[in-house]
């Protein structure tokens, strides 16, 4: 089959499963998937940039999502006045002891030369600077942690619409990659998988902890949202009467109080797909000005030079190409992309959770995406979010499903057929896992292979 | 005086030292396993923190067959009987995996990224079925005596205010790392099986040229990493508690030992393991009472004198991890010869 040929059955394919589960469990149901796979797809592009153009094999997708998820909260709450009253001062003169603990570090390590006394130098200036750092840092902490810590205790944010946030997610994620790889571009691939790895872990850490940030693991919920509420909706004329117009058939010929139970219901149930497709707009112009622009710098010499760096690196080096800049920019633009999805899931869920980012769902379950959907290729990447989400979030039902089908049988205590339905529910890393060895096997390079363009 | 330098020694000894020393010799014996399967297979196992869980869910089967039995070890845990059982499960789930995945990518030469990635598919599967069989929750399998020496016993005894308490799980753990270590130096150095998985480690195409069947030289490596991944898994599961996911967050840890001893030195993953925990421990510990303890009444801290929070953890790790890194990028012991 042609390149095109396998996308479009691909997408076929993926739409026949969506149509499948909005007949077999719900539209709802199927509107859900369809918007997470919309942010996975974002999602596996960034993971793409850096690993289909460039070779990156950055394992720290987590911390990205995370810091975009970070913007919503600070870009969409309300600003606490009391808390930035009590500890505002005093946080930005933290933030100036940190500038200077900085300065003291820096000084020594670029006057002195290499050397044993370099290093002690540079120790006891850290030591001295986190010193410095604490004892501004902690009481600002404690005063902003103090106000009202069962409702907020956090300084909140700017208060401003949160689609604002998606970019500032992408600039949050953006600065973190360049700091990060300031420190860990240089090194071997393999110790800058697990250089990234470790960083992406210790980003969690500070998310839950820095209750003065984001509330920690107390969340933030009730985000702002860019589309209406349902209730809202549901009290609307205009949103009625379009639900009555679309359901004439089924509202015709019924009595007074089961025309108006009717109606309510259908107004209830339409409301909730409202809100669900608005956000899939959103999400669906988003991916498809991210594809459009991933697709140009591919096909841009741009493009051209990473692909030549990734596939030789000595031999682009020797033609000129700087290999530590150009991995640090495609490091970053890459980040930026997931930092915009991390941002627009923390939307769409209305609420951040710092419990809920582990490495088996935002960081490998992505890279599955990529590998799955064929590296090196935009539309491969999109269509293995949309295959790889579906099937996640699909694996679990589908379990069940099977189990309880097999076990029909037994009796309904029957210990066995308990652990089965039980065990039925961890089954999406297995089937996870099959898939990405089984692609990786026998397809190694993806559903939607990487097109080789002049 | 006299008497608070006692005290504070006690003190450390019980907080810092002691869990350390344990939980060093569990990070150093997975180390081992990641360092090897790094040097002689030459790629980054992902997998290996899921290997360790699957071996302990076997312990924990095992063990639980025969508490069922009635079978016990009386004051030891019954989960030294089952470790065999575990040692067998994880070896069977390593050479599985290897036929199955890993095999293919080696004899087609792939590239160490690649298996890399594939033992990210591995780590998957091995997650799924730990879960699937024993469940996502806490599971506590230690049984027998608790304690060696008791907090109250060693107060009582010794007429100290500070107690010192020593889990039998903590001996263990130390007394099976000393054994498995010295079992695999002395394999390593003294057995022609051994001396082939240096030369192999050392220069590939060499010790093929010589001889060395490389079969046996990779089957051997998965049996000793998967045997030292079910011991140190289920040590850490009877010291702590059995949770599938901590396993997959000892990844990094075990990775910065591995690396800052310098990958295929064994002896340098023992001194990194130690080294990490080491660090770990002391840095998220709270000073407040020791320096009570040691220091003058007018000099005593009202803080808790605590470096940093214990949620960060990792991160000590890591920054050691980054140190090295850039400072001597071939580990503390120069690696790659094993």
């Amino acid at each position: 089959m042609s390149t095109n040929a396998r996308a479009a059955f691909g997408f076929a394919v993926v739409a026949a499963a969506l149509l499948a589960v909005g007949l077999g469990q719900s539209w709802s149901v199927s509107l859900a998937v369809l918007n997470l796979c919309l942010i996975s797809a974002v999602m596996a592009l960034g993971v793409n940039i850096q690993w289909g153009y460039a070779g990156l094999f950055n394992v720290g997708t987590m911390a990205f999502a995370a810091l975009g998820g970070l913007a919503a909260v600070l870009v969409s709450q309300p600003p606490v006045h009391a808390a930035v009253a009590a500890g505002g001062v005093k946080l930005l003169a933290a933030g100036a002891a940190a500038c200077l603990a900085a300065g003291l570090v820096w000084y020594p390590y670029r006057r002195l030369p290499r050397g044993a006394p370099r290093a002690v130098a540079v120790a006891l200036a850290a030591a001295v600077g986190f010193f410095i750092v604490g004892v501004f840092f902690d009481p600002a902490v404690e005063a902003i942690e103090a106000v009202d810590p069962s409702t907020s205790g956090y300084l909140g944010g700017l208060g401003l619409p949160i689609v604002l946030s998606w970019a500032v997610g992408g600039l949050f994620a953006a600065g973190a990659a360049w700091a990060i790889g300031r420190v860990a571009l240089g090194l071997r691939a393999d110790y800058f998988a697990i250089a990234t790895l470790g960083i992406s872990e210790i980003v969690i850490a500070v998310l839950k902890n820095e209750d003065w940030l984001a509330r920690g693991v107390k969340n933030v919920t009730g985000l702002d949202r860019p589309v209406p509420y349902e209730v809202d909706l549901q009290q609307a004329g205009w949103f009625v009467d379009l639900v009555r117009s679309l359901n004439g058939k089924t509202l015709a010929g019924l009595t007074e109080a089961e025309y108006a139970g009717m109606l309510r219901d259908l107004t209830v149930e339409a409301s909730g797909i409202f809100v669900k497709l608005c956000y899939a707009g959103l999400f669906l112009a988003v991916l498809l000005v991210v594809l459009a622009l991933s697709e140009r710098a591919l096909r841009s010499p741009w493009g051209r030079m990473m692909r030549a760096i990734r596939d030789n690196e000595t031999a682009a080096e020797a033609l000129g190409k700087d290999v530590y800049r150009r991995h640090m920019q495609v490091f970053v633009l890459g980040s930026a992309v997931i930092g915009v999805a991390g941002a627009m899931l923390v939307t769409l869920d209305g609420q951040f959770t710092p419990n809920s980012y582990n490495p088996l769902r935002f960081t490998f379950l992505i890279w599955v995406m990529v590998i799955v959907g064929g590296s090196g290729n935009n539309l491969g990447a999109v269509l293995g979010g949309f295959i790889v989400w579906i099937s996640w979030i699909e694996a679990e039902p589908l379990a069940l499903w099977t189990v309880d089908a097999v076990t029909a049988a037994m009796a309904s205590d029957d210990p066995i057929r308990a652990r089965l339905i039980e065990g039925a529910a961890h089954v999406r890393p297995i089937l996870m896992g099959t898939i990405l060895l089984l692609v990786m096997r026998f397809s190694p390079r993806g559903v939607i292979p990487e097109t080789v363009g002049r | 005086m006299d008497v608070d330098i006692v005290n504070a020694a006690v003190l450390l000894a019980n907080f810092v030292v002691v869990p350390a020393i344990a939980y060093g010799s569990q990070l150093a014996l997975g180390a081992l396993g990641i360092t090897l399967v790094y040097g002689i297979l030459r790629f980054a196992n992902f997998s290996h923190g899921d290997l360790m869980a699957f071996g302990t869910m076997v312990a924990i089967l095992a063990t639980w067959q025969f508490q069922a039995w009635g079978i016990g070890l009386g004051l030891l845990p019954t989960a030294l009987l089952a470790l065999p059982v575990a040692i067998a499960g994880a070896v069977i789930a390593a050479l599985a995996a290897d036929r199955t995945v890993f095999r293919f990518y080696r004899v087609r030469r792939s590239a160490p990224m690649v298996l890399s990635i594939a033992s990210v598919g591995v780590m998957f599967v091995l997650n799924g079925v730990v879960r699937v069989i024993v469940g996502p929750d806490d599971r506590s399998f230690s049984d027998g005596a608790r304690y060696l020496i008791n907090a109250r016993e060693f107060k009582t005894l010794t007429g100290l205010s500070e107690g010192l308490s020593i889990r039998t799980s903590q001996v263990l753990t130390l007394a099976l790392a000393v054994l498995a270590v010295a079992a695999l130096f002395w394999f390593l150095r003294y057995t022609r099986a051994g001396k082939a998985m240096r030369a192999y480690s050392d220069n590939e195409d060499l010790a093929l040229l010589s001889g060395v069947e490389p079969d046996r030289v990779v089957l051997l490596t998965w049996v000793i990493a998967a045997a030292l991944a079910a011991i140190a898994g289920t040590l850490y599961g009877l010291d702590k508690s059995f949770q599938p996911f901590t396993y997959l967050q000892l990844l990094l840890p075990m990775f910065a030992a591995a690396i800052v001893g310098g990958i295929g030195q064994p002896l340098g993953a023992i001194a990194g393991g130690f080294l990490v925990a080491f660090s770990e421990i002391a840095i998220t510990y709270p000073y407040k009472k020791f320096l009570h303890y040691v220091l003058p009444e007018n000099l005593r801290p009202d803080g808790l004198v605590q470096l940093l929070s214990t949620d960060y953890k990792l991160s000590v790790s890591f920054a050691i991890l980054v140190v090295v890194l850039l400072w001597r990028p071939a580990g503390l012991f120069r690696g790659r010869v094993l």
